[in-house]
């Protein structure tokens, strides 16, 4: 079909009236540049654009002349050549050098000899086999231009009524249609069926999480069930990871110890055993960040001078879990009293009872009620009073 | 002989000359000339020369008793070790305002100088002395003990692999590549800037090697993984496989997508 004839009216129709339409047939036909000569068109698309079809095929150097080919051949040879090399490369690297073996490669510095090698022999062997099937593929595999048509997936109105007839007639053999007692009970046991697979499912999701979240090693000594019996003398707290205990004197101001609770870890010096199982799941709930501020710096707020009195002489001691999704916030800058999360970035005031002034957490961080004892060390006066770290369903 | 007679009207012959003269006296002047005696203890006249030093390089900011301006902190009670630090790494003088001194290209002033402005401002108040070598060079140390402290108390603002990391408002948490173990020593002690105090009871001493034994130790094994982008985890990671991986898939994608002819 030709633009010529085929091509109706459209657009432009504010400037023209009905009448010029019957007037003029061709005033929109498209602007034809092959002409030989410029055309100045009128701004106007046609109806539609013609399928230009597939540009003529065009013969590779390999198809034309022999002495390409191969050429092309070796080429391929020599890519396969590569990745075989490179295999070769890997298996000799791994029997010949130690893992600590390290060698120094300009740009990279002191690297292990093994890593640079499996690298380079497991690239080459891949590479030379990619590149080497592209390059066959573009070279010597046919590239005639094919179309293939598509058909309709529909089976054909004599098939489909076959198909209902067969099943139509298999269920009246089997007496389905004629014993409905069969019928609901098959169905019942079929139904039934995915119950135990459904009860594994929520089975596996594990027990239900109780009021554990909500507790710590600050409640008591854990009994090995997710539980805490309370202590007979409230803990000390003690570093991490050395877990010595911290006479408030020495907590100097500006100064950060990072606590744990006496008992969790283990110290040698002090005879002091250690959880034996679950210490990381204690850790992870029961790590607090200890601070001592200049009592003046706190705030004069309801929060600040509550976090004052919750404290030892301006000494502090804050869940070091965020908030937000529990990773531990542990940036402290000393001069400007801000807590910071290294994940999201979440900013909590110290000097106002850690409440949240920049980032997405939503509560301020807990505090933990210390005291001294009469030695002089630190101790939690009271657990935690709310449960550390994100939000979760049981919270309230 | 005959062959330097030959060459004394060479036009570089002055210059050699000159040169030879010169090693000669320096040298001279340096096997002969009496040393200062270095004295532990800060002397009355090591405190006054402090002073001086003070007067006319630090006292614009921190005042002239150094008690602190609005634009510079009381010194009164940080002790010499801040000073050695804070000049020994060529953070103070500082050379404009700014949220945080940045690490200097150069150190300043002499051992002397800054030994003696430190035991000005030591006699202020007390505070922190500068510490013995014994627990700053991390010999000695075990640098697994070194690293479970460092990941414990250092790797939130410094990151795990020492490499540094950003705070709030432009500060930052330098990196820890290529510092003094003495340096290191310093900065736990005294808490520059923005960071906490770990003092003695805090850190023990031998801890503290610990802790310098690992950083040393870390320095010294390199990354035997090939690059490591800074050793700032996953986002300049991320940012070279999305950039440079994910360019290579294209440009392998349109390779393939070329005709063969």
């Amino acid at each position: 079909m030709s633009s010529d004839t085929d091509a109706t009216p459209r657009g432009g129709s504010t400037a023209y009236g009905a009448d010029d339409f019957a007037a003029e047939e061709s005033w929109s036909t498209a602007v034809r540049l092959d002409d030989g000569h410029h055309v100045v068109g009128d701004g106007a698309l046609p109806a539609h654009f013609e399928n230009p079809g597939l540009p003529p095929h065009v013969e590779r150097m390999a198809d034309k002349s022999e002495k390409a080919a191969k050429r092309a051949e070796r080429q391929v040879a020599g890519l396969f050549t590569l990745s075989i090399l490179g295999t070769i490369l890997f298996l000799v690297a791994y029997f010949a050098f130690d893992t600590a073996h390290r060698s120094w490669v300009p740009g990279l510095g002191n690297v292990s000899t093994t890593n640079l090698l499996f690298g380079i022999g497991l690239g080459l062997a891949l590479l030379g086999i990619g590149l080497g099937a592209v390059h066959w593929a573009k070279t010597l595999m046919p590239d005639a231009e094919v179309v293939e048509e598509r058909h309709p997936m529909r089976s054909s109105d004599a098939a489909r009524e076959e198909f209902v007839g067969i099943m139509r007639d298999g269920g009246e053999k089997a007496q389905l249609f004629r014993r409905p007692l069969i019928k609901a009970t098959l169905g019942g046991a079929l139904g039934l069926f995915s119950l135990p697979l459904l009860v594994q499912l929520v089975g596996s999701l594990g027990p239900l999480p109780k009021n554990h979240l909500s507790l710590t090693m600050w409640n008591g000594e854990p009994d090995g069930h997710g539980g805490y019996t309370p202590y007979d003398k409230r803990p000390r707290l003690v570093t991490d990871p050395e877990a010595m205990p911290i006479k408030a004197e020495h907590v100097t101001i500006g100064s950060v110890y990072h606590v744990l609770p006496e008992g969790l870890l283990a110290n040698e010096e002090l005879g002091v055993e250690g959880l034996e199982h679950g210490q990381l799941e204690e850790k992870g709930k029961a790590v607090v960040l200890l601070m001592r501020l200049d009592p003046k710096d706190f705030k004069p707020t309801e929060r600040g001078q509550k976090a004052l009195s919750w404290g030892y002489q301006g000494i502090v001691a804050y869940s070091k879990i965020c908030t937000h999704v529990g990773c531990p916030v542990g940036l402290y800058e000393r001069t400007t009293h801000h807590l910071l999360c290294p994940c999201h970035q979440s900013t909590f005031d110290v000097t106002d009872g850690c409440r949240v002034i920049f980032g997405p957490a939503k509560r301020p961080l807990p505090q933990l009620k210390i005291d001294v004892d009469d030695e002089g060390y630190l101790i939690a006066a009271e657990p935690f009073h709310e449960a550390v770290g994100p939000s979760f369903w049981e919270r309230g | 002989m005959n062959a330097l007679a030959a060459r004394r009207r060479h036009p570089a012959a002055i210059f050699l000359l000159l040169l030879l003269g010169l090693i000669l006296t320096g040298g001279a002047y340096a096997a002969l000339a009496p040393k200062p005696a270095i004295a532990a203890e800060a002397s009355a006249e090591q405190v006054k020369e402090g002073q001086e030093l003070f007067k006319t390089n630090c006292a614009t900011c921190h005042g002239a008793n150094a008690l602190g301006t609005n634009v510079g902190p009381n010194l009164a009670g940080v002790g010499a070790a801040a000073v050695d630090f804070q000049m020994g790494t060529g953070r103070m003088p500082m050379a404009e305002p700014g949220v945080q001194a940045p690490r200097g290209k150069e150190v300043q002033f002499s051992e002397e100088q800054i030994a003696a402005i430190g035991a000005f401002v030591a006699s202020l108040a007390p505070g922190p002395a500068v510490p013995a070598e014994e627990y700053t060079t991390g010999a000695g140390g075990d640098p697994g003990k070194g690293g479970e402290i460092f990941r414990t108390n250092c790797s939130m603002c410094h990151n795990s692999a020492g490499a540094g990391g950003a705070l709030t408002r432009g500060k930052y948490a330098p990196k820890l590549t290529g510092v003094e173990g003495k340096h290191i020593y310093e900065a736990l002690l005294t808490g520059p800037q923005s960071m906490p105090v770990f003092n003695d009871d805090n850190i023990s001493p031998e801890s503290k090697n610990d802790l310098i034994a690992y950083l040393k130790a870390m320095e010294e094994e390199g990354n035997p993984g090939g690059m490591a982008l800074g050793s700032l985890g996953p986002v300049p990671e991320g940012l070279v496989a999305w950039v440079f991986g994910l360019g290579v898939l294209v440009g392998a994608a349109y390779w393939l997508g070329q005709k063969g002819a």
